[in-house]
C-alpha cells in the first residue's frame, strides 16, 4: 500500500521533470531572445523590446542587466543572443563578436547645485579625479575639500571616462557608487562632491559643468564638440539572424532611434 | 509484506540521499568558487593577494587586505550596535514586562527580520548618511554608517534567538533565585544569563554571520573606497561588496580575482563558523 | 564600591528598558519611514498594472507575482530535501560520524553569504547548465540558501514530538516510515511551518542571490524558464538608478505589507493547526 504511494510520487516527479524539460525546449525557439549587458542601456532596451513585441507578438524578448562584461560573456556563451556594451574600447574577448553601434551617450561631469564651479578644463577634470587637486579653490570654487565620486572599476561609463580623458589613476580615496542613480544622489546631497554620469540621466538635482567651455548638451554632443561621448554596442555571435536581426534592425530604424533620443540617449549617427 | 519491506528500504535510501543534499550543495558551491578563484591566487601569490591593499583591476593590481580589514571592522561595528541592544531587549521583554506585551512585541520584532536588506540600505543612504556628514563630517557614506545600518538590521535576529534562549530557562530557576531574596536583576545576572548563555551566543553569532555576509545594504552605505579605514568616518569596501560591485564588468583576470575574493570570504566565514562551534561547545560544557 | 541590589535593579531596568525602547524606535522608524513615503504611491492600479517606462509609471503586478512564485518554488524544492534530511537525522540514525559531517555541512551552508549563492547560481545554473536567468535557476539557488533553515527547524520540530507517540505507533505494528509519515510528521507540522515561514521571509527579501540567477525581467512569466523580477529587486533597481523614488517607496511598502500578511497568515495557520490537534 505504502509502496504504491511512493511509486505514484515517483511518477509525479518524473512527469514534472518531463514537463520542465519540454518547456525548456520551447524556450530555445528562434523567437525567444535574451538581451543582456550594460545596465545603462538596459532601460532603453526594455522600452525598445516592448515596442518591438507590440508589432511582433510571436517574439519574446527578455532584457537583463549585469554590465557590459556580462553582455560580452553571455553573447559569447550563447546564454544571450544579443549582448549590450557601452565601452569606448571593447575588450579583446569581444573580438569574436559582431558589434553594431546603436546609440551614443554623453558623459556629464556633475557637481552639487550649491557649487560655484561651472566650467572645468580637461586637465582640471583629470587633476580633480586623480586627486592632485584636492580643493575647489584651485579650480575656481570655494575653499572646500573636493570629494570625488566615481563608478566601479570595469563599468562602461568609468572605462570610457578614463579612456577619453587619457588613462589616469583614480584618487585612492574616491567614493565608489555602482550606478548612475546613486552617483547622482550622492552628488546632489554633498556640497563638495564631484562625479560623472550618463547624459541621459541628468536631472535638476545636480549641476553639469562645461568641459573646456563646451556644455554637456544634446546639440553639442551631436555636433561632435563635446568630448566625453561613448558608443553603445549591440553584440552578436556571428552575423545576427532571425528575430535577433529583426530586433536590431528595429533599434536602428527611425522609430527605434527616436525612442532612444526621446529617452535621453543620442542616435547612432 | 515483501512490498512493505521493499518500500521501507527504499524510503531509507531516499532519506539518506536527501540527507546529503545540504552537504552536496556546500561542496558544489565550494568546488565552483575555488575552481575559479584558486588558480588566480596561485598565480598572483597568496602573500601579494592577501597582504596588499592595492586594488586596481585595470592596472592588474589585486590586493584584498583593505577589504578583509573593512569586512572585519564593519562586522565588529555592527555587533557593537546590534548585540547589546538585541540582548538587552531580549532580557527586558522576557524578565521585566508582562507576558501580554511580550506576546505582541516579539512577533513584531521578528517581522522586522523579514524587511529586505536593500530597504535598510536605502534608509541608510537617505536618512543616516546625511546626518553623519552634517554632524560628524566626512562623506557620510562610511564605516560608521554601514555599522549602524547593519547593527539595526541584525538586531531582530539577535533579539529573537536570545529571547528564545532566555524564555527556555526553566521557571524554577527564576523562582529559586527570587525565593532566596534576589532582585529580578540579580536573578537575571546570576542565574538566567548563565543558563541561557549558549543560546545568546548563538544569536549573536547568527547576527555576526548575517553582518559579514551582507552585500546590497553595504554597497549602498559604505562608500566602497578601497582603503584601510583610518577612522569610522572613512568610506570602506568589504569583501562582499567588492564581488557584487565589479562582477558585472569583470572579464579574464579581473573576474578570477573576484572569485578569489569569494574564496577569501568563504574561508573567513568558515573560520567564523569554526569559532562559533567552539564557542557553543564551551557554552554547553559550561552549563 | 558595591551598589545596593535595589538600586542595581532600578538601574538595570532603566538601562535595559532604554535599550529596548531604542531598538524598537529604530525599527518602528524604518517601517514608518517606508510606509509614509510609500503608501501615497500605492493604489489598486499600482497593484494590478504592469510597469511602464522602465517602472517610472504603471504598477508592479509582475514583481508581486515574482515575489511569491520564486520563494514558493524555492520552498517546494527545499522542503522535501530539508524535511527528508531532518527525518533521517532524527529518526533513522544515531549520532555518528556521518551525522556529524552532515550537521557541520549544514551549519557551514547556513553561514554562506547570499552573494556567494548568487555567484554560484549564476555559474552553475545559468551558465554551466545553460538554464539562463529564470525562475528555476533562481528557485534552485534560493532553495540551497534556505535548506539549512528548513533542516534545522524541522529537526527541532521532529525531536519535540514525544517518544511515546512513536512507541504507540510501533506497538500497533506500524513500520518506521509509517510511524514517521502518520504520527511524527503531522505532529511536527507547526515547527516545520515556522521554518517555512522563516525561509519565505528570507527569500522574499533577498536581492543579491536573486538578481544574478532569476534576472530582472519586467514581464509576467509564462513558464519556469522565464526570468522574473521580485519586489526586492524592483525596489533596488528603481532606487539605485533613480528611475522613480515614489514607485520605489511604493514597492517597498507593498513588500513590507506582504511580509506582514505572510507572518499573520502563518500565525493564524499555526494556531488553527494546534487547536485542531488539541481537540
Amino acid at each position: 500500500m505504502k509502496g504504491l504511494k511512493n511509486a505514484e510520487k515517483a511518477m509525479v516527479a518524473a512527469a514534472t521533470a518531463a514537463a520542465l524539460a519540454l518547456t525548456g525546449c520551447g524556450r530555445n525557439q528562434a523567437n525567444s531572445i535574451t538581451v543582456a549587458g550594460s545596465t545603462a542601456f538596459q532601460p532603453f532596451a526594455e522600452k525598445l523590446a516592448d515596442q518591438f513585441m507590440a508589432r511582433r507578438p510571436d517574439v519574446r524578448i527578455t532584457v537583463q542587466g549585469g554590465g557590459s562584461a556580462l553582455g560580452i560573456q553571455t553573447a559569447l556563451s550563447g546564454a544571450a543572443q544579443i549582448g549590450m556594451a557601452d565601452l569606448v574600447k571593447l575588450p579583446p574577448e569581444a573580438a569574436g563578436l559582431e558589434s553594431i553601434t546603436v546609440a551614443r551617450d554623453g558623459i556629464a561631469v556633475i557637481v552639487n547645485q550649491g557649487n560655484a564651479v561651472s566650467n572645468l578644463a580637461t586637465d582640471q577634470v583629470r587633476a580633480v579625479f586623480n586627486g592632485t587637486v584636492a580643493n575647489w579653490r584651485n579650480v575656481g570654487g570655494d575653499d572646500r575639500g573636493i570629494r570625488v565620486v566615481s563608478r566601479e572599476a570595469g563599468s562602461g561609463t568609468r572605462s570610457s571616462f578614463e579612456d577619453i580623458l587619457g588613462g589616469f589613476r583614480l584618487a585612492n580615496d574616491a567614493i565608489v557608487q555602482d550606478s548612475n542613480g546613486t552617483i547622482r544622489e550622492t552628488v546632489a546631497n554633498d556640497r563638495d562632491a564631484v562625479g560623472y554620469l550618463s547624459h541621459g540621466l541628468l536631472t535638476e538635482r545636480v549641476k553639469p559643468v562645461s568641459l573646456d567651455g563646451v556644455e554637456c548638451k544634446e546639440e553639442e554632443i551631436v555636433a561632435g564638440w563635446y568630448k566625453l561621448v561613448r558608443p553603445v554596442f549591440l553584440l552578436t555571435k556571428g552575423a545576427p539572424s532571425g528575430a535577433a536581426k529583426d530586433f536590431i534592425d528595429f533599434v536602428l530604424s527611425p522609430e527605434g532611434q527616436e525612442t532612444i533620443r526621446r529617452n535621453g540617449l543620442l542616435p547612432a549617427r | 509484506m515483501v512490498v512493505r519491506w521493499i518500500a521501507e528500504r527504499a524510503v531509507k535510501w531516499v532519506l539518506i540521499a536527501l540527507a546529503f543534499s545540504a552537504l552536496a550543495s556546500l561542496l558544489l558551491i565550494a568546488v565552483f568558487i575555488f575552481k575559479e578563484g584558486v588558480p588566480f591566487i596561485v598565480r598572483v601569490g597568496l602573500k601579494d593577494f592577501l597582504l596588499s591593499s592595492e586594488w586596481d583591476p585595470q592596472a592588474g593590481r589585486f590586493g584584498v587586505f583593505a577589504m578583509i580589514v573593512a569586512s572585519l571592522c564593519v562586522t565588529f561595528g555592527a555587533m557593537i550596535v546590534g548585540a547589546p541592544l538585541g540582548v538587552a531587549g531580549a532580557i527586558f521583554l522576557n524578565e521585566f514586562v508582562s507576558r501580554r506585551i511580550t506576546r505582541i512585541v516579539k512577533p513584531a520584532i521578528e517581522l522586522l527580520a523579514g524587511i529586505p536588506s536593500v530597504v535598510y540600505g536605502f534608509i541608510g543612504v537617505v536618512a543616516v548618511a546625511p546626518l553623519i556628514r552634517e554632524h560628524l563630517g566626512g562623506p557620510g557614506l562610511s564605516l560608521l554608517c554601514a555599522s549602524l545600518i547593519l547593527g539595526v538590521m541584525v538586531l531582530p535576529t539577535i533579539m529573537s534567538v536570545a529571547a528564545d534562549a532566555i524564555s527556555s530557562v526553566p521557571n524554577s530557576y527564576r523562582e529559586g533565585a527570587l525565593a532566596l531574596g534576589a532582585t529580578r536583576w540579580q536573578s537575571v545576572r546570576m542565574v538566567i544569563l548563565k543558563a541561557a548563555r549558549s543560546g545568546i551566543v548563538a544569536g549573536v553569532i547568527l547576527g555576526l554571520g548575517r553582518a559579514v555576509g551582507e552585500t546590497m545594504a553595504v554597497i549602498m552605505v559604505a562608500g566602497n573606497t578601497v582603503q584601510v579605514p583610518g577612522s569610522v568616518l572613512d568610506p570602506v569596501r568589504t569583501l562582499t561588496t567588492n564581488i557584487a560591485l565589479e562582477m558585472g564588468h569583470a572579464t579574464g583576470l579581473h573576474r578570477q580575482a573576484l572569485f578569489a575574493t569569494g574564496v577569501v570570504l568563504f574561508v573567513v566565514i568558515m573560520i567564523l563558523n569554526a569559532l562559533t562551534m567552539a564557542a557553543m561547545k564551551r557554552g554547553h560544557a559550561g552549563k | 564600591m558595591r551598589i545596593p541590589p535595589r538600586y542595581a535593579q532600578n538601574i538595570a531596568v532603566v538601562l535595559l528598558g532604554g535599550a529596548t525602547a531604542l531598538a524598537l524606535a529604530a525599527l518602528v522608524f524604518i517601517i514608518a519611514f517606508v510606509m509614509v513615503k510609500g503608501m501615497p504611491a500605492v493604489n489598486l492600479k499600482f497593484l494590478v498594472d504592469s510597469p511602464r517606462e522602465m517602472g517610472r509609471s504603471g504598477g508592479i503586478f509582475p514583481a508581486i507575482v515574482g515575489s511569491f512564485i520564486l520563494p514558493l518554488a524555492a520552498i517546494a524544492i527545499a522542503l522535501p530535501a530539508g524535511v527528508g534530511t531532518a527525518v533521517y537525522l532524527a529518526e533513522y540514525t544515531l549520532e555518528n560520524r556521518i551525522t556529524r559531517v552532515i550537521r557541520i555541512g549544514t551549519d557551514c551552508l547556513a553561514g554562506i553569504p547570499s552573494i556567494i549563492f548568487g555567484l554560484f547560481g549564476f555559474i552553475f545554473f545559468v551558465t554551466v547548465l545553460r538554464m539562463g536567468w529564470c525562475i528555476l535557476s533562481g528557485a534552485l539557488t534560493l532553495a540551497i540558501m534556505i535548506l539549512p533553515t528548513v533542516i534545522r527547524t524541522s529537526e527541532e520540530a521532529i525531536k519535540a514530538v514525544p517518544r511515546s507517540y512513536r512507541e504507540v505507533s510501533f506497538s500497533l505494528g506500524a513500520t518506521q516510515w509509517e510511524t514517521v509519515w502518520k504520527v511524527v510528521l503531522p505532529n511536527a507540522v507547526p515547527g516545520i511551518m515556522t521554518g517555512v515561514m522563516l525561509s519565505m521571509g528570507r527569500s522574499i527579501g533577498e536581492t543579491a542571490a536573486v538578481i544574478f540567477t532569476a534576472g530582472a525581467a519586467l514581464r509576467l512569466p509564462t513558464s519556469a524558464f522565464d526570468s522574473v523580477r521580485t519586489m526586492a529587486v524592483h525596489f533596488y533597481l528603481l532606487a539605485r538608478e533613480g528611475i522613480s523614488l515614489e514607485n520605489a517607496y511604493g514597492t517597498a511598502a507593498v513588500l513590507i505589507v506582504s511580509i506582514l500578511l505572510i507572518n499573520a497568515a502563518s500565525y493564524w495557520l499555526m494556531h488553527r493547526f494546534i487547536s485542531r490537534r488539541a481537540r
